[in-house]
């Protein structure tokens, strides 16, 4: 711990930590500095100058997000200069952005939009730039709609792509008046290295980076009487979804959410969770199966580490950038697409349906996802497997628009089949959670015990720590699994694609000597997913961290093996984990695109 | 390995990896190919561990990191206020017609391209421009006719 | 009448033989100080940065010596940019090994190995000549025992990198964007260590104050302005050129040099300085006490717009932002929009009035000195030439 300094804030005696940047400071008093550029997440850039303060003695304003405090500084946020020039900075950024509000899809939940209202920046103040820049949309990607017209330069995106993702697929290019964030010669999202995570959605204040909504698309489809609207809902939604309707950070809205979403007029409300008990089973066996060809077949050509392949944004990550380890990557669909498959599949069959008429939607937290559904791969049951995916956010527009008090909502359950879940498959929203999901079946299947329930919280592989790594000794095994007696089994987990990259980069160098790895490319997991409601920041995946863990204490099934659901799919239709059917519908393969 | 990627490779091995050896890199491509060309770019970010859009992102920022192709010399008018005060506008009318192309054009034999920069550090001498990186200074419509014609007959 | 301040001088590009070719007497002597002594000799001397900021260049000095860091860096900024400024190709031309003697003096004194001479794209032509200057010159130091190096490193045409931090940054192989400050580069500076950056014509001087000796150089200037000044003198003039002048003239009396009789106005510092109607002649001193500059001097007669002089200088400034901070960017496209809108007709003479208060913002809030000073030339020539601004 550093020094604690003494400042004067607007008259207040603040005490701080040295370091500490003047916002923070004034934040520590309930002072409010308004800020664009600035994200709790992001290295500071001190860009868009909103949040200039008056320091006694300087020439010019201050920067509060950029400038460290000092001892007997004396600061004032509200004078008659400050007061000016944040004025000027504010009509300045509406100057040099399509200001059509109400036309805008973050109308409402824009941060330049609320700093105009709060200034009252009401008349024509300077001449109107838009019409002399040549500004851009970009709308190839599935997922990402970039358009230029609405950027403010503050870099977010920028610093995100970078700093959190090492994708760096969005910089900035050009300077002066020509400056602007973009891609590689200026291509689309969909043409580069974008990993179509949606990170930088989330950090967008305004409405230059958002989601490619396909809401139209689905009411269109509830309210056609000849489809059959199936819908899957993400572990990391219902404990985030209530933030965009008024509710506290973290709550859970499961039954609440299903409420409404046969309220909207889905036809049968299903639950992602299903699926990921499902991924539980294939990917377990595919890793123990692996584990079985290296250590008692010598089998050289075994790819391990295995990496799991739940999360879209790594799957194209590493599609991009680690091309050599694609036979490390699961072959498992994510649950996503399992469910989607088994949609049209197994569930039609079962419903009865012609697969043709079913219309299936899932709810993510994530952006990725679209691009995963629209993969040419993900057609396996002879249709697009998944039609139409929505974010969380989009979800929250449609109760909304349906007329809904979501607050009041009674709590409802998931439609059966393919509804039922279990504690494991709820903290795959979460970094570490598909690892303890397979770590609690793997257990009982090698030693035939139990796992005792007091110790079912594999501790080390839970937090927010960027990359995790425990070993678990393997002891007491059944006959069939001899061959694991005393294997020390060592796991790491990352999520971020910073992250990602540190791990990968340790295993192709030989530095680590994994067995499996989980891999998510957002940070905390699917919690902080691309897709989740904005804002999302460290201290609120924490809530949402927490409100997982608490829904899967909750569950009277923790363990995806013992699913009854499971037990029944793979008794009438999958078989065997592994098995032709398996392969045919669950499993898939990946494209080298290090040429890209 | 393409000829391209062959330059780029030998320029990361004598300017070294760090990101650091950006600027004398793509200045090297540039001397040598007169712009920056797609494979030039990827190729760079591949040798030092960048993306494609960081090598762009930075070369976009310098105006003498061309990432439109150019010819084999860019002229470069300076038009700062002296400039302008003293026949700038005469030298690029008589440039324009004599290359028979506009300013931010190269000839369609990829020999000249004419461009306009900001001051080139000759405003006791202007008009002044730059072909490639050798000023010309105290420019009559005349004397540029004469080093236009030096340059093609050069060729 | 000439008021007696107004001198020509010759110590910059005097006395080549010190520095040039094969022999070095001025570092054999300064390698036989403690480097203490020295920076406290450039700190007496009065020392201020020649490029155009004026910071106390022995201040800096003593800062970076602090430092505990085994790596630390000297940095010779030459990427001189302000339109209408051209002496420092002239003293890299004349006088380099004077430059690199100033260099290395840095580096003994604050413990850096070594040095660099960032040149702009534009001098790209003078680099065949420095390089043979300089491997004279490391073989120089090399005999004398004194292990410091110079490394050319090239800027590709962008203005803003003139700004110490943007430099750094473009050095480091990134796009040249100021850096917020603190830290300061002697803190923190190139590849993060501390680093002294000072202009070309700054580190010429600390070796003619080693050379001629603090007393000599204090005679020069005034109290505040202390040494000479080489001047580019540029625009309406009948000698356009190179100048050392001794600092704190009157402008009157350089325009009676270098004018040609019919002097409208002076603009003292480039297109970041600031521009001095013919009626302030008299009472503008030229230094650290009244308009400082970096040694642009354009001058413009009465058949010159001072709308176009304008017009031109804020169109070099919306190209030549970097564009990352909101004021400078925005705020200088909005000043080439603006006044071509009151010059057209299309807004009201009392729009200027708003954008003299803008550029008081951006004077405010700009992240570097770029945007900063943007209002020092807008502001000077809006107010002093109105009628020449509005429909």
């Amino acid at each position: 711990m550093g020094n604690i300094i003494k400042l004067k804030i607007d008259g207040i005696v603040v005490s701080v930590v040295e370091g500490t940047s003047i916002l923070n400071a004034a934040k520590n008093v309930n002072i409010k500095i308004p800020t664009l550029c600035y994200h709790p997440d992001l290295c500071v850039a001190g860009n868009c100058r909103v949040c200039v303060v008056e320091q006694e003695g300087a020439r010019t304003l201050t920067a509060s997000c950029a400038t460290p405090v000092s001892e007997g500084m004396v600061i004032n946020t509200n004078t008659v200069k400050v007061r000016t020039a944040r004025k000027h900075i504010i009509e300045l950024l509406l100057s040099e952005h399509n200001s059509e509000c109400t036309k805008c899809y973050k109308n409402g939940n824009c941060e330049l939009q609320s700093l105009a209202a709060e200034y009252k920046i009401t008349n024509e103040n300077f001449i109107d730039l838009v019409p002399l820049h040549n500004y851009t949309i970009d709308n190839f990607s599935p997922s990402i709609i970039k358009n230029n017209s609405k950027c403010i330069r503050c870099q977010r995106c920028v610093r995100t792509c970078e700093q959190l993702q090492s994708v760096s697929a969005l910089v900035v290019a050009h300077k002066g008046e020509h400056m602007k964030i973009s891609t590689f010669l200026e291509k689309s999202l969909f043409d580069v290295v974008c990993t179509n995570c949606g990170q930088c959605i989330i950090r967008c204040p305004v409405g230059a980076l958002i989601e490619k909504n396909y809401i139209e698309e689905v009411w269109n489809a509830i309210y056609d009487p000849n489809k059959h609207v199936v819908v899957q809902t993400a572990p990391a939604v219902r404990v985030a979804l209530g933030e965009d309707l008024d509710m506290r950070h973290g709550e859970i809205v499961t039954g609440k959410m299903v409420s409404a979403l046969k309220k909207i007029g889905f036809d049968s409300v299903l639950d992602t969770d299903f699926a990921a008990d499902l991924t539980i089973m294939e990917e377990g066996t595919e890793l123990l199966t692996r584990l079985k060809k290296a250590l008692v077949e010598n089998d050289k050509t075994v790819a391990l580490p295995m990496i799991t392949s739940c999360s879209p944004g790594w799957i194209k990550f590493i599609e991009h950038e680690f091309p050599q380890f694609l036979s490390n990557v699961s072959t498992c669909k994510s649950p996503q697409q399992m469910f989607g498959v088994l949609t049209k599949t197994y569930y039609a069959k079962k419903r009865n349906l012609d697969p043709a008429q079913i219309v299936s939607v899932s709810i993510m937290p994530c952006t990725a996802k679209k691009f995963e559904a629209d993969r040419p791969e993900m057609r396996s049951s002879g249709y697009k497997d998944v039609d139409y995916v929505l974010t969380t956010r989009e979800l929250a527009v449609m109760i909304k628009q349906a007329g809904l008090d979501f607050r009041s909502l009674p709590e409802e359950k998931y439609d059966s089949f393919m509804g039922q879940s279990t504690g494991a498959a709820v903290i795959f929203g979460v970094s570490g959670g598909v690892m303890e999901a397979a770590l609690r079946t793997a257990y009982e299947f090698i030693t035939g015990r139990e796992v005792p329930f007091t110790n079912l919280e594999i501790k080390p592989v839970r937090g927010m720590e960027g990359v995790k790594e425990t070993s678990v000794k393997i002891e007491r095994t059944l006959p069939e699994w001899r061959f694991l007696e005393g294997v020390t089994l060592n796991t790491a987990i990352a999520h971020g694609l910073a992250n990602a990259k540190k791990v990968m980069q340790n295993v192709a160098s030989g530095k680590a000597n994994y067995h499996f790895i989980e891999i998510m490319a957002c940070p905390g997991g699917c919690i902080g997913g691309g897709g989740q409601p904005i804002p999302t920041n460290a201290e609120i995946l924490m809530k949402r961290s927490e409100a997982i863990y608490m829904e899967d204490t909750g569950m009277p099934i923790r363990k995806s093996h013992e699913n009854p659901e499971i037990v029944q799919i793979y008794n009438e239709f999958i078989e065997k984990p592994l098995g032709q059917k398996s392969h045919e519908l669950l499993h898939t393969n990946y494209i080298d695109r290090s040429e890209k | 390995m393409t000829e391209i990627k062959e330059m780029v490779k030998i320029l990361a091995e004598k300017h070294g990896r760090e990101r650091g050896a950006l600027m004398p890199i793509l200045q090297a491509v540039v001397e040598k190919q007169n712009f920056l060309s797609e494979e030039a770019m990827t190729e760079i970010a591949r040798q030092l561990d960048i993306s494609a859009a960081q090598v762009y992102g930075t070369a976009s920022f310098y105006s003498f990191l061309d990432i439109k192709p150019r010819g084999k010399y860019v002229i470069r008018v300076c038009k700062s206020i002296i400039a302008e005060m003293k026949g700038k506008k005469e030298i690029l009318k008589t440039l324009e017609n004599s290359l028979k192309i506009k300013v931010g054009q190269t000839t369609p034999d990829r020999m000249f391209s004419l461009l306009e920069t900001n001051d080139i550090g000759w405003s006791d001498q202007e008009p002044s421009l730059l072909i490639n990186e050798t000023p010309y200074t105290n420019l009559t419509s005349e004397k540029i006719i004469n080093i236009i014609h030096e340059y093609r007959s050069k060729n | 009448m000439r008021s007696n301040n107004f001198k020509k001088t010759d110590v910059i590009f005097s006395d080549c033989q010190h520095t040039d070719g094969q022999k070095y007497p001025i570092l054999e002597s300064v390698l036989k100080k403690k480097p203490q002594d020295i920076i406290n000799e450039i700190i007496d001397s009065g020392l201020k940065g020649r490029g155009g900021a004026g910071f106390p260049t022995g201040l800096k000095w003593k800062f970076a010596a602090a430092q505990e860091q085994a790596e630390k860096y000297v940095i010779c900024n030459a990427d001189e940019g302000e339109p209408g400024t051209f002496k420092d190709r002239e003293i890299l031309l004349k006088v380099p090994g004077k430059v690199f003697a100033g260099m290395a003096i840095c580096g003994y004194c604050i413990n850096a190995k070594k040095g660099y001479i960032y040149l702009r794209g534009e001098y790209k032509f003078m680099v065949p000549e420095l390089t043979k200057f300089l491997n004279e010159f490391h073989t120089t130091i090399q005999k004398m025992g004194y292990d410091f190096s110079i490394q050319i490193l090239m800027g590709s045409g962008a203005y803003v990198c003139g700004e110490e931090t943007a430099l750094m940054e473009s050095m480091e192989g990134r796009r040249g964007e100021p850096r917020n400050k603190p830290p300061f580069p002697v803190i923190e500076g190139f590849n993060n260590k501390p680093t002294v950056i000072n202009n070309v014509e700054t580190f010429v001087n600390v070796a003619m104050i080693q050379r001629y000796g603090v007393a000599e150089f204090k005679k020069l200037g005034t109290h505040d302005s202390r040494g000479t000044k080489v001047f580019s003198i540029s625009g309406d003039t009948s000698k356009p050129g190179v100048y050392e002048l001794e600092l704190g003239m009157k402008l009157s009396d350089f325009v009676d040099e270098y004018g040609d009789g019919d002097t409208k106005a002076v603009q003292v510092g480039g297109a970041s300085g600031f521009c001095v109607p013919r009626k302030k002649f008299n009472e503008t001193i030229i230094g650290f006490e009244g308009v400082p500059t970096g040694g642009s001097m354009m001058l413009f007669n009465s058949s010159r717009s001072m709308y176009n002089v304008l017009s031109n200088f804020i169109h070099f400034f919306a190209e030549e932002s970097c564009g990352q901070c909101t004021p400078c960017r925005v705020g200088c496209q909005q000043l080439v929009q603006g006044i071509k809108a009151v010059k057209n007709g299309a807004k009201d003479e009392d729009y200027l009035k708003k954008l003299l208060k803008l550029t008081e913002s951006m004077k405010l809030t700009a992240k570097c000195g770029l945007g900063q000073s943007v209002a020092n030339s807008f502001s000077s020539i809006v107010t002093n030439f109105k009628e020449e601004m509005i429909y």
